[in-house]
């Protein structure tokens, strides 16, 4: 990895960390799950054109901290972060320059994507639309709903990322709706399906650049909840809980050693 | 008036960014726009969110879109769609729910739309396309398509010809006369009920329709209405958080002391089974 890249992925963390301790906010596991995907989208693979939905939309502090990396966002408007007032409030919203579209209950997100990705095919215009969901959201029917009209539509313009973390609200997904064997099931229904380690940028990208013709993408990105502090990684407190001061320091310290 | 509704939206599509979507339902109805705009038309399947969420997804892309279902389908099932997706962004999505009132009589209860004002008038910015007739169905969606924005378009499954005006021009929160009758007192009507409005008018009050409103039209017909002494309102559905309730909300923290009194569907016809005709004799607004 370059330097530039783990100096983003450092900086992107650590303003996740501050900023929940700052808001008292939750959510934090789900937000540094994604960290990576999100870099990797903002960084090197969104075109102007092209259009980006977080339909997990409890983690938008990862997507406000890398809008802020990518000079999106200045630090004022950051730091406003679930304050009194502001505009960013710990659900993702569209009032927020940069955000496309303002979710927060699970399974909107993938079919608004796909009424865009279906737009842009019945116009013959080459924009892509990529939808972040979590693995949560597989349990709402709308998301499979959109899903088999985005496979019958070979809406090939469609690249769904899957943050695979493997916790949900009130646990380990295996214990509450077993979703496996998920692969299966999304080629089942007519996607063009990949795997990959949701931390490494070069497996993301080259995942993003490969072709998937007539079919929707789908890309199911092992990940873990609260990935890079030690005691924030899978373990489901931390969906709710933010770090006091004295953690606070400690998560840093940890993110400054292991992205140095 | 599902008829008239394709063939005014085939018509006043000049722009051409007009989606139509379905949920497999309009069959023998939205043909001819297909058959028109074949890159325009998509039928979602059964899947109502779906089909809100795509709405609201080409909408944003600066279409104005029709989501077209019957009955509850594309308000109830769909509720948090239009909410979050469609109202809360504030997109040009036109809901279209075929079957007002009892309109699919034995159908059963199920397929009766009586609560669907109560929740579609909660929203923060949907307007109300609730037209009465057949030229209002056109006047509707030539101010709709104007003037693209959330909304909710209510059709009787029936077609209702009477009083065809050829210049249709509708405005939001404007009441329009259709019986001329007492200058102070009136009937007020939303969609189609107009004909059951005739019917019970024993003191020959006239009789208005109302077929654009919503939230920011209160004020608007509030002026329109102040000026009547006692206004009688009539619809096809529950007395509660209905088109009545909406009107006296009008009236609500004001000066003024008009006497308002709401006709409606009575709530139990949930339990019978019949007709729109045998169900609306029952249970319809009553004299």
């Amino acid at each position: 990895m370059k330097q530039k890249d783990l100096r983003s992925l450092k900086n992107i963390r650590i303003n996740i960390l501050k900023l929940s301790n700052k808001a008292k906010s939750s959510h934090i596991g789900s937000s540094l799950s994604i960290v990576e995907i999100l870099y990797v989208l903002y960084f090197r693979i969104l075109r102007k054109k092209d259009r980006f939905i977080l339909s997990k939309g409890h983690a938008a502090l990862s997507l406000y901290c890398t809008l802020f990396e990518k000079k999106i966002l200045n630090k004022k408007e950051l730091y406003s972060f679930g304050q009194n007032g502001t505009k960013l409030m710990a659900h993702v919203s569209h009032k927020v320059k940069g955000v496309e579209f303002s979710t927060g209950s699970l399974g909107h997100g993938l079919p608004v994507a796909v009424g865009k990705a279906l737009f842009f095919k019945s116009k013959n215009l080459n924009n892509k639309v990529y939808v972040l969901i979590s693995d949560g959201e597989l349990n709402e029917g709308s998301t499979w709903e959109s899903l088999l009209f985005a496979c019958h539509h070979s809406l090939d313009n469609l690249i769904i990322i899957l943050d695979n973390n493997k916790i949900q609200s009130m646990g380990p997904v295996n214990n509450i709706i077993k979703l496996e064997p998920i692969k299966k099931k999304i080629q089942a229904f007519g996607a063009s399906v990949f795997k990959c380690n949701g931390h490494k940028i070069d497996k993301i990208i080259k995942i993003f650049n490969l072709k998937n013709k007539n079919k929707p993408k789908f890309i199911i990105a092992d990940t873990i909840k609260g990935k890079g502090v030690s005691f924030m990684e899978s373990n489901n407190l931390w969906h709710y809980k933010n770090p006091d001061d004295r953690q606070l320091v400690k998560a840093i310290k940890e993110i400054k050693k292991k992205y140095a | 008036m599902r008829k008239i509704f394709v063939k005014s939206l085939i018509e006043l599509n000049k722009k051409k960014n007009i989606y139509l979507l379905i949920n497999d339902l309009g069959f023998n109805v939205v043909e001819p726009f297909q058959k028109k705009f074949p890159k325009k038309m998509y039928n979602a399947g059964v899947s109502e969110q779906n089909m809100m969420g795509m709405s609201a997804g080409i909408a944003s892309e600066k279409n104005h879109v029709f989501a077209y279902s019957i009955g509850n389908f594309s308000t109830f099932r769909c509720a948090e769609q239009i909410r979050n997706d469609i109202d809360y962004h504030n997109l040009p999505v036109t809901i279209v729910s075929v079957g007002s009132g009892l309109s699919y009589g034995n159908l059963g209860y199920t397929h009766h739309a009586l609560q669907d004002f109560a929740l579609m008038r909660s929203f923060h910015n949907i307007l109300i396309l609730s037209p009465g007739n057949n030229s209002e169905v056109h006047g509707v969606l030539k101010y709709i398509i104007k003037n693209p924005q959330p909304s909710y378009l209510r059709l009787d499954k029936d077609e209702n010809k009477s009083e065809f005006r050829n210049n249709s021009s509708i405005k939001p929160g404007k009441i329009y006369k259709i019986f001329n009758g007492d200058k102070k007192n009136i009937i007020l009507t939303t969609g189609s009920v107009q004909n059951i409005a005739k019917k019970l008018n024993k003191n020959k009050y006239s009789i208005y329709s109302l077929p654009i409103w919503g939230k920011k039209t209160k004020k608007r017909t509030l002026n329109e209405l102040k000026k009547y002494n006692k206004i009688i309102t009539i619809e096809d559905h529950f007395n509660d958080a209905g088109f009545g309730s909406w009107v006296r909300e009008c009236f609500s923290n004001t000066k003024y002391k008009n006497i308002v009194i709401n006709k409606y569907i009575d709530e139990k016809v949930i339990n019978h089974v019949g007709s729109k005709s045998y169900l609306m004799k029952k249970f319809g607004p009553k004299g």
